[in-house]
């Protein structure tokens, strides 16, 4: 709605008391990281005390090397990595030759291949058969299991599908000329095309990678497998009705508010890093992939 | 056919063997075809067959172990060797205080999720599109997407943070007006609308993307006519831009009320502790207790079964009902 060039006095208020009212809801979903980040960096006798509002009391780094200087965190930040580029790879290499079939009109069955991967959206079995067929297949304490249990999605072969449906036939003629066969037609005309659906498939795939958590936590037990979000959990919620566990961590410097405050800090980061390409895909994702089964 | 010159018209023999020869070579040119098919196309049902696969072993082989439901599930028999024992899990189920309150807290707490978390992506889309000042439209909302794709482990740890009794922001602020600290998060009182309000912050700006693209799908002409008649742009809001957009609500609202049984339980395992049960305590945390922590697999499963049931009718009247209003579904 560029196209106003008249206002009158009630348009005048209405679109600052309604910039107002935004900038309010902007502030209140920002304030809680700022909050956590001037905790972190607060003194533990400052943040215990309840002093830390808005930025950082007695300022200190002591919570960060607290944090850093613990092993468990540099073992789940790793598996971390480990299962997101593993899970990434994983889920790409299943669902774009899998999507691209499901594309393809001339596949026979194609009505019921496409109903069998939508139905796994409608319909599931439940955690309990789900972690009882994962231990049956050996894949407890795996990163293995891990990797390979959550590849495929099928809301995103969906949003794959649509796309490559999307891409104009004639954009294939010359390579089939060429006499290509469906492997290159895929690789040298349709994944170029994709490039950005491609892209966002990869980044719901990341983003649900790095802060997974729940099969994680049922799944492993080994702690030198276990990824960050489980260390999170464990230090930040178990942790918090321990107050004797707490109490040990109160020292002039850290305290257990302000060494929780720096870790989730830590944690935050790399999905911050990623963020301006999130940005560029999700909403072109999530409208491509509601548009049609 | 027949090619005999002395032919002279159908006879019910010669139309049976027609009828047979013609099956025949319609039969073989379809295996044939087939046969044709799959050496053209091979690669095809090479490039599927992972994914099938992989749905076939992780989850379409696990709907095959929910029948332990009906079972006296052992580990050491198995899911197809332990004895069929019908629907006593559903008796005991049906008459576990339990579960019924783990049912009655799944629908509450998505009644309440509805009624104040749903209009609030519509209300920001809406203000989102009256903002002139494009820097301050992609900043606001570059930072209210954000929390959407921070991890639910990191939304649990700043609430509990901001709520702790001893140094937590909430309390410091009510300190400054008087009141006596709160222990927030062992109050069942507290527990919904801490749970609601947490999800309102974490999504609201996320899901207002779909409305303010149905937003910028609305033809500029209409604005246009409406200026020149001396509509105000709150006149404008609500004569053009809210119906234009109704049917997306619509639909949005028909997907929400099927999947009211969808909670993000992660979240809620996060979030409670025994002294918060009463008004925390959902379907699925009901099942995580008792299946993965208790061990009880087959009584868990049968609630498992329930909720999924009860799930899948709701989801599939709601995308009966979207589609036919719309004549695109949007799953």
């Amino acid at each position: 709605m560029a196209n106003m060039n008249l206002y009158s006095r009630g348009d005048k208020l209405f679109v600052i008391v309604n910039m107002v009212l935004l900038g309010l809801f902007t502030i209140s979903t920002l304030y809680p990281f700022i909050y956590i980040a001037s905790l972190s960096m607060s003194t533990g006798f400052e943040a215990r005390a309840g002093n830390v509002i808005l930025t950082p009391v007695g300022f200190t780094l002591e919570a960060y090397k607290q944090v850093l200087s613990e092993p468990q965190f540099w073992i789940s930040y790793r598996n971390t990595f480990i299962y997101t580029i593993g899970g990434v790879l994983m889920s790409l290499a299943f669902i774009i030759p899998g999507a691209y079939a499901l594309s393809r009109p001339q596949l026979y069955g194609r009505r019921f291949w496409n109903l069998a991967v939508a139905f796994t959206m409608w319909f599931n079995a439940g955690l309990i058969p789900f972690f009882l067929n994962m231990r049956d297949l050996g894949l407890l304490d795996s990163y293995f299991g891990i990797i390979i249990g959550f590849a495929v999605n099928g809301f995103n072969i969906i949003l794959l599908r649509n796309f490559f449906e999307a891409i104009p036939q004639s954009f294939e003629e010359a390579a089939r000329m060429d006499g290509a066969n469906e492997f290159q037609v895929l690789w040298k005309v349709y994944m170029p095309l994709s490039k950005p659906a491609i892209a966002t498939v990869a980044l719901f795939c990341i983003v649900s990678r790095w802060n997974g958590f729940f099969w994680a936590m049922v799944l492993l037990q080994d702690e030198d497998k276990i990824p960050l979000q489980v260390y999170l959990r464990h230090v930040i919620v178990e942790l918090s009705d321990d107050e004797e566990f707490a109490t040990t961590l109160l020292t002039s410097a850290y305290s257990f508010e302000t060494v929780s405050a720096a870790i989730i800090v830590c944690s935050i980061i790399p999905i911050l890093l990623i963020y301006p390409f999130l940005q560029k895909y999700f909403s072109k994702g999530i409208l491509l992939g509601g548009v049609k089964e | 056919m027949s090619t005999d010159p002395d032919f002279t018209g159908p006879t019910t023999e010669n139309l049976v063997f027609d009828a047979a020869e013609a099956q025949r070579r319609r039969r073989g040119s379809t295996l044939v075809r087939i046969g044709d098919h799959l050496k053209r196309e091979w690669q095809l049902y090479a490039m599927l067959l992972p994914t099938i696969l992989w749905l076939i072993i992780f989850l379409y082989k696990p709907m095959y172990g929910l029948q332990i439901a009906f079972k006296d599930y052992s580990i050491f028999r198995g899911v197809a060797d332990s004895p069929w024992i019908g629907l006593e899990h559903f008796n005991t189920l049906f008459n576990n205080d339990q579960f019924l309150r783990a049912v009655k807290n799944t629908v509450i707490i998505s009644f309440y999720s509805l009624l104040f978390g749903f209009p609030m992506p519509i209300l920001l889309a809406l203000m989102f599109n009256e903002v002139l000042n494009q820097t301050f439209k992609k900043s606001a909302q570059t930072i209210v997407y954000l929390p959407h794709f921070i991890s639910s482990v990191i939304i649990a740890g700043i609430v509990i943070t901001a709520f702790s009794p001893s140094a937590g922001i909430v309390n410091t602020v009510l300190g400054w007006l008087g009141i006596d600290s709160i222990y927030f998060l062992t109050k069942p009182e507290w527990f919904r609308p801490i749970f609601v309000g947490t999800g309102i912050w974490q999504e609201a700006g996320f899901q207002s993307i779909v409305y303010l693209a149905a937003i910028a799908g609305v033809s500029p002409t209409l604005y246009e006519s409406a200026v020149v008649d001396g509509a105000s742009r709150w006149q404008m809001m609500w004569k053009i831009t809210v119906p234009s957009i109704m049917p997306t609500i619509i639909i949005m609202l028909i997907i929400r009320i099927g999947n009211i049984l969808e909670v993000s339980f992660e979240m809620i395992i996060l979030l409670y502790q025994p002294a918060t049960y009463e008004t925390a305590d959902v379907v699925n945390t009901f099942i995580y207790r008792q299946g993965l922590q208790g061990g009880q697999y087959d009584f868990a499963a049968a609630a498992g079964l329930f909720n999924a049931v009860v799930a899948f009718v709701l989801v599939m009247t709601a995308n009966t009902i979207s589609k036919r209003y719309s004549r695109t579904s949007l799953w």
